[in-house]
This record gives C-alpha cells, sequence and structure tokens, in this order.
C-alpha cells in the first residue's frame, strides 16, 4: 500500500521531466485543441473553485475587514479603525489566552513528537505484533474529540476519578486536576499529548523506514553504541519529518477548540486557566455577539500561525538534513 | 534478544495507557449511576447494566442525532470525492490558461484556519437563509483544496500513456477521467474518503454555531449538550460516548492500512 503511493511520487518527478521534453511537439497541434480542452478544465474546476471562493476565500478577506469594525452579526458593520486590536492587548483576559495558547503548543507539541519517535523507533526493529501496537496507539486519532474530552472529565474526576483511585493505591497525592487552577491546563495538554501521539507515531515510523540500513551497518563496525547510532544517524536522517510533524502539530494545537470547549463545560471557575485564543472567539462572536472584535482574535491568531511557519521555514536550515 | 524483551514491556505499557479510557468509558457505561458515585470505585461493573443505551434514546433524540451525522457525512464525502477528483484530474493532465494561478490560490486556502471564515460564514449562511439547515452543514464542506492537492499529486503518478490510448480510441476528457483515472485512483480516493469521513463524523465547531435547533444536532454537539444537562450522570454520557465513537473505530480498524498509507504520503511530499 505504502509502496503504490511512494511510487506515486517517483513517478510524479519522471512525469515532470518527460512533461517538458514534450511540451514542444504539443504545441504545434495545441492551437486547434487548446480551446475544447480548457473549455473542459475550467467545467472541471469551476464547481470546486467558486464553492472554495465563496466559503474559504472571500470569508478569509472578509474577516480581515470584519477586524477593523463593531459588529453584532445583525446591522451593519461599523469602521472603528484599530480600536478593536487595542482594547484586545489591553485586555488581560484576553492577554491570558494568549499566553495559554502559547503554553499549550509550547509544550504538547514537542511532548507528543518526542514521545512518538521513541515509541516509533521501538516499532521499527521488525518487532512481532508491529500493527496491533500501532493499531492501539492510533485509536485515540480517529476518536472524537468531545468523547475524549467527557471521557478524560471522568478519569480526572476528583472524588470519584480513576486517576486518583491508582493514586491512592499507592499513596500518592491525589490533585483535583482540572479543578487545581495550577494544573488544569497541564492536565488538559495531557489528554492533548494521549490523542495526537498515534498519528505522529505513523509519520515518524515512515521517515524511519526510508532510513538506509547500510549507515547501521557501517556504525556497527566502528563499534557505536545504539545510543550513539540513535542520535548520530537516526535522528539526524528523520529531521525532514520531525520538521513536518512540528509544523503541521504547531498548526493544529494552535486552533484546538473541542478539547477545550468540554473540559471547560458550564464551570466558569475553568474559563481563566484554560481559556485559549480559539475559545475566546467563540465567546466573543457566538456568546456576546462582538463579531467584530472576534474577527480581529482570529486574524491575530492566523498571523502568529503564518509568523510561526515562516520562523520555522527559516530556521530548518539549522537542523533539518535533506540530504538523505 | 534482551532489548527486544524490554521494548515490548515499553510497548504494552504504552497500549494500555492508549487503551484505559476506552475501557474505562465501556465499563462506566454499564454501571448504575450509585455504582459510580462509591469511593473507592468498582472497577468492573457489579451488575451490567445494557439498559444504560436504551436511556440514552429516551432522554434525547440520539437516532435523529445519529441519522444527521450520517447524512452530514455522507454528503460532504461523496461531494467532496466526486468535485476534488474533477478539479484534481484538470489540474493533473489539462492544459489551460491561467492553470498555475488557479492552483495557487486553491493551495492558498490551505493556510486560512478554520476560526478565521468561521465568522464571515455565519453572515453568508445567514443571508442565504441556510441557518439551521442541512445546507449549512453540508454544502460549504463539499469543497476542499486538501482533497484537490492530494489528488492530484496522486493522478500525476499514474501513467499518461493509458490516458493518450483511451484519447486515440475517441474517448472523451470525461471518459478519460471516468474510465482511466479513476478506476487508476482507488487507493488515494479512498484514503481521502476515510479523512473526509473522519474529519465530518468528528466535526464540532462548525455544526455548533450554525444550527440551534434540536432536529439539526449532530453527535458531537449532540452529546455535548447531553453533558450540560445530565453532567454528573456519567453511565449516561459514557454510553452516548461509545455509541458516537464506535464507527469511527471500526471503520479505522477495517481500514487502517490506507489511512496509515494516506498519512504517510503526506509526511513524505516535501
Amino acid at each position: 500500500m505504502l509502496h503504490t503511493f511512494m511510487e506515486g511520487e517517483v513517478n510524479l518527478n519522471s512525469a515532470i521531466v518527460s512533461k517538458k521534453s514534450k511540451s514542444k511537439a504539443r504545441v504545434k497541434n495545441k492551437k486547434k485543441k487548446f480551446s475544447r480542452e480548457a473549455m473542459w478544465a475550467y467545467l472541471f474546476i469551476a464547481p470546486t473553485f467558486l464553492g472554495l471562493a465563496v466559503f474559504y476565500m472571500f470569508p478569509a478577506v472578509a474577516s480581515f475587514v470584519l477586524s477593523f469594525t463593531r459588529w453584532d452579526g445583525m446591522t451593519a458593520p461599523v469602521f472603528v479603525g484599530l480600536e478593536n486590536v487595542i482594547t484586545l492587548f489591553q485586555d488581560s483576559s484576553f492577554i491570558r489566552a494568549i499566553i495559554n495558547t502559547v503554553i499549550f503548543t509550547a509544550i504538547s507539541v514537542p511532548l507528543s513528537a518526542g514521545i512518538a519517535t521513541c515509541i516509533a523507533v521501538m516499532l521499527n526493529q521488525k518487532i512481532k505484533g508491529m500493527v496491533f501496537y500501532r493499531t492501539l496507539y492510533f485509536l485515540p486519532v480517529v476518536t472524537m474529540p468531545v468523547a475524549v474530552g467527557m471521557v478524560w472529565k471522568w478519569l480526572y474526576n476528583t472524588d470519584y476519578g480513576l486517576i486518583n483511585y491508582v493514586l491512592g493505591i499507592f499513596n500518592l497525592p491525589q490533585p483535583s486536576w482540572l479543578f487545581d487552577p495550577n494544573i488544569a491546563l497541564i492536565s488538559v495538554i495531557v489528554v492533548y499529548v494521549w490523542m495526537t501521539v498515534g498519528n505522529n507515531v505513523i509519520l515518524i515510523l515512515a521517515g524511519l523506514q526510508g532510513v538506509s540500513k547500510s549507515y547501521y551497518e557501517a556504525a556497527q563496525i566502528d563499534g557505536a553504541s545504539k545510543l550513539r547510532q540513535f542520535f548520530s544517524i537516526t535522528l539526524p536522517l528523520i529531521t525532514p519529518t520531525l520538521f513536518f510533524v512540528f509544523i503541521t502539530g504547531m498548526i493544529s494545537s494552535l486552533q484546538v477548540f473541542d478539547l477545550i470547549f468540554i473540559m471547560i463545560g458550564d464551570s466558569t471557575a475553568l474559563l481563566e486557566p484554560l481559556r485559549t485564543v480559539v475559545y475566546a472567539v467563540y465567546e466573543y462572536g457566538f456568546e456576546y455577539s462582538q463579531m467584530g472584535m472576534a474577527s480581529a482574535q482570529a486574524f491575530i491568531l492566523f498571523l502568529a500561525i503564518l509568523a510561526i511557519t515562516i520562523i520555522q521555514f527559516v530556521f530548518q536550515k539549522k537542523w533539518v538534513h535533506y540530504d538523505g | 534478544m534482551k532489548m527486544k524483551l524490554g521494548n515490548h514491556i515499553l510497548l504494552i505499557v504504552g497500549a494500555f495507557i492508549m487503551i484505559v479510557p476506552f475501557l474505562w468509558m465501556v465499563l462506566t457505561s454499564l454501571k448504575s449511576f450509585t455504582e459510580t458515585m462509591q469511593v473507592p470505585p468498582t472497577i468492573w461493573p457489579n451488575e451490567l447494566k445494557f439498559e444504560n443505551y436504551l436511556n440514552v434514546f429516551q432522554s434525547v433524540d440520539f437516532l435523529k442525532y445519529y441519522v444527521n451525522t450520517i447524512l452530514l457525512t455522507l454528503g460532504r464525502t461523496l461531494a467532496q470525492l466526486f468535485l476534488c477528483s474533477l478539479a484534481a484530474y484538470a489540474f493533473a493532465r489539462l492544459e489551460f490558461p491561467g492553470k498555475n494561478i488557479i492552483f495557487i490560490l486553491v493551495l492558498s486556502v490551505l493556510m486560512v484556519p478554520m476560526q478565521v471564515i468561521l465568522i464571515p460564514n455565519y453572515g453568508i449562511l445567514t443571508q442565504l437563509g441556510w441557518i439551521d439547515t442541512f445546507y449549512a452543514l453540508i454544502v460549504p464542506g463539499m469543497f476542499s483544496a486538501f482533497g484537490v492537492f492530494l489528488l492530484r499529486q496522486f493522478f500525476m503518478g499514474i501513467p499518461k500513456e493509458i490516458d493518450e490510448a483511451a484519447k486515440i480510441d475517441g474517448c472523451s476528457f470525461f471518459g478519460i477521467y471516468w474510465r482511466v483515472i479513476l478506476p487508476n485512483a482507488t487507493p488515494a480516493l479512498i484514503a481521502l474518503g476515510i479523512f473526509t469521513i473522519l474529519s465530518s463524523w468528528n466535526d464540532f465547531l462548525w455544526p455548533l454555531i450554525m444550527t440551534s435547533s434540536e432536529d439539526m444536532r449532530v453527535l458531537s454537539v449532540g452529546i455535548a449538550t447531553f453533558q450540560g444537562q445530565y453532567s454528573t450522570d456519567y453511565p449516561l454520557l459514557m454510553a452516548g460516548a461509545v455509541m458516537s465513537t464506535i464507527p469511527m473505530l471500526i471503520m479505522f480498524i477495517l481500514l487502517q492500512k490506507y489511512l496509515v498509507a494516506g498519512i504517510a504520503l503526506q509526511g513524505a511530499r516535501k
């Protein structure tokens, strides 16, 4: 299965090469066939392009414009310039939401990638039952996040939860998890790592399978230890995969909503420690009907994601090796 | 040898952590309400209360949520498979003016986060009179830049000789797409199908905002509001959670090789 896909990748390159050489020969009969072919092409693309234009491209631009307005969603938007942005950056609860979002991403993404790398390396050693383990690790990825949130809320329950019961058996302290403002965010991060690790295992496993065995044979002859082999061969050679894991992981962790929504539930005490930027967008837009403000928040998030992605691409030269 | 045993032990511990929340969800769903309020908690239910599952259907219109979710998922997935593959075929095989610019515009959609388009879309759907209808749930989800990109990559890997031969036999462009490209792209179509089914089934924010009546509720929104109403009745909540997640778990176990290959393919592109 994986093979067919990989072959597709390789063929893609050769297709580009052959296209270039053929294109000259094509030019001649292009003129008379051109309009019919183009007409069909536009017809095939039109539904998707129009749909994307109406429900994605136009809204993205509109959101930028709405950021400078006061709008309740019903009456006409009123232009207010930078008022929304200024208000937001003076609002301590929004600042806290930004800090929460940053903490959430900065801990969950490396943690998930790190654990996934360890699991993938173990699974890559021709181990028996590889598919069995992979299936179990992946189950949380396909599970509805709302259901995941509900189950973990129950596991975390201070009095009746399974986690505190197990801790009690070993006479360990039993924290209130979600209801302790100091560790509430960490508790949600644990759930998010649990949810995402399986996806990263599959990505990293695919990366590991692309590493040539000959490197390890050479290292073995030189007498390098397993640990040394991991740090000087495996890790550098899977940096392109890790880069992908980091980029996509950050983009999605900055946008987590379902899990946070369920964890907060109707508890106002949890708003402060758990509110993320996306949750604030929801609150302002659909609970307070301040859609201009919500657009500004969403757009700030968008710019942050864009900036982080660009920074990652700039810094990748320092740690990503593409020569493998 | 020693090392392999150590690996197995670590992997089993890890797998156990992954699976415990699922086991706890199922076990809780079979307990009585009073049993879940016991300290210390019981692991195995004293008495298996299968009626919790029936109670879910009596407490809320769970069947309706199910039907709505299936319709949403089917609508988005079938439309995406058809529309994305059609556009992907044009981008992969046909020549036309403005091809690159249009393709770049389509790809630019991939960068925009969902929350950014949410508020203007609420306005657009209100204007169209679609709020709280199936149109709002399905139509905007019928179009996918990701789907176009994924399928185009795959179509470019199909040898061109096959469609050249079909062209000589007098096959139309649509005929080539339908009879040559699609049958040769089943793994990619299945992978896109699984991705779309998963994201549609589990989608929460969009239906939460774009629908309001109980008649239009999907499973994710349904069990979330359910939690608001029966916040401590965990057997009931867990029974609802089990029923909402089981279809996706079964689909994953049956079709996992396609899903795994699809995810690996995403990581492989540079």
